[in-house]
């Protein structure tokens, strides 16, 4: 079985890499990139700790194969943070509490941004039924709605 | 396993009609990866059709829309016109899952995953829609409630992939509506899906309909009693409660920790009347 080589860009860097034909982008990112932010939970795209964005466009890592990643734009949770400089969705994760265990953090906050970037003043409802395919076992949800609204405020104030 | 990304259906008919056993079609993957990491499958090799072009593209064609097969369910609730025309299709794909499936999940492979209990699959069933099949032997054009022939299982032969759904045109006063119901309120598999489409003329009488029905069989149904009941009608209450006895009596469902039989076949013709309302009223020109 021979490896595949794919060249693509994460985090607008220019990355070339050698993986197995099965091997899920998830994989790729956390074994042979290094970027372990991204998180395992299911493995079946049920719970949305492996959040990445594909050319702009939410999905699971995990329900993405490395080799599809051939030419593409990958944005992970590392990418996020401007060098130092926290983004308004992870200082107002952190002034908000909206995480425990952290598993399911850079997910949301993948999510999240992604959300802020099609709609920058969403509803609670709008937020809830975006987020429905992240998982937190630990916060019970409403801490991260709210860090939600707090940030899209923030960025809107810009 | 290999992995190959042709650019062309002929390189990708060709790589399925080959030497690989155990060949699949990858488009969004959200059911196929699944399948493949639980080991339910294991092919020797993938076509990414997602680099042919047209497959993830939505075009009008014919007065309706030819949808590329890789297109997403982000990308179909995005397309205001397809909105617009077949709000029971949009609205039924984008059910499916999360923002992160929709990102991926096509129509044609929730058609091809066969799942009786796919929530497209009823609208798609209901709006007419048809599968640009392409194969070693050329193209063929099959009805969607044709392609999946039993659990898990579709009409697809060696070498076969679908190309296209195509939707047709749309007559005036036409309306398309799907309703599911799921234990929660999101990221679940339907207990009873039901999708309506009819046509009225000027005077508000129905004079086309289609009904559909998933989870509750087998495959998905497409009931002519059911359409029966709508067609010469106003659709009033005499004919909806026409409508939900014929959806009721139309099911042949399991029992399963989602609902019983009992349970499903009521709900049938309770979703049936309302998807058929929801229809009634977009035909009439509101939302």
């Amino acid at each position: 079985m021979s490896q595949v080589r794919v060249s693509t860009k994460i985090n607008g860097d220019a990355i070339e890499f050698l993986c197995e034909a099965d091997e899920p982008l998830l994989d790729v990112l956390r074994d042979r990139l290094g970027l372990t932010g991204a998180k395992e939970g299911c493995g079946t795209g049920d719970c949305g700790a492996c959040s990445v964005t594909v050319d702009g466009r939410l999905v699971c890592s995990c329900l993405v194969l490395g080799a599809e990643a051939e030419g593409r734009e990958i944005r992970t949770i590392e990418g996020m943070a401007n060098g130092e400089q926290l983004h308004p969705l992870q200082k107002q994760f952190i002034a908000h509490a909206a995480l425990q265990c952290g598993i399911c953090t850079p997910g949301f906050l993948v999510a999240a941004k992604s959300l802020l970037e099609r709609n920058s003043n969403p509803s609670e409802h709008e937020i809830r039924f975006w987020l429905a395919g992240n998982l937190c076992r630990c916060t019970g949800y409403d801490k991260i709605v709210r860090a939600v609204q707090a940030a899209a405020a923030e960025m809107r104030k810009g | 396993m290999q992995y190959e990304a042709p650019t062309t259906i002929n390189a990708a008919v060709k790589l399925l009609a080959g030497k690989a056993r155990t060949p699949r079609v990858l488009g969004g993957g959200t059911d196929l990866l699944v399948q493949m990491r639980t080991g339910r499958i294991e092919p020797d090799l993938l076509v990414d059709v997602k680099r042919i072009p047209g497959m993830r593209d939505i075009t009008a064609k014919a007065g309706g829309f030819r949808i590329g097969a890789a297109v997403s369910g982000s990308e179909l609730g995005e397309n205001k016109a397809l909105k617009k025309a077949w709000p029971g299709v949009v609205e039924a794909a984008n059910l499916i899952g999360s923002t992160q499936i929709q990102g991926r999940a096509t129509l044609a492979g929730n058609l091809c995953n066969a799942s009786p209990a796919a929530d497209a699959v009823p609208a798609l069933v209901c709006a007419g829609a048809v599968a640009v099949i392409a194969g070693p032997k050329g193209k063929r054009s099959v009805p969607v409630e044709k392609v999946p022939t039993a659990p898990g299982k579709t009409c697809l032969k060696k070498g076969e992939l679908v190309e296209a759904i195509l939707l047709p045109k749309r007559a005036p006063r036409s309306g398309d509506a799907y309703l599911r119901l799921i234990p929660r309120s999101e990221m679940d598999i339907a207990v009873v899906g039901v999708g309506v489409n009819l046509t009225l003329d000027a005077k508000g009488v129905c004079t086309a309909a289609r009904v559909s029905l998933g989870a509750v069989a087998a495959q998905v149904l497409l009931v002519a009693d059911a359409a029966k009941a709508l067609i010469g009608s106003k659709v009033d209450d005499a004919a909806l409660d026409k409508l939900a006895a014929a959806c009721s009596a139309a099911c042949r469902p399991i029992d399963d920790k989602r609902g019983t039989k009992e349970y499903r076949i009521e709900v049938a013709g309770v979703l049936a009347r309302r998807a058929a309302q929801i229809a009634l009223k977009r035909a009439k020109g509101s939302k």
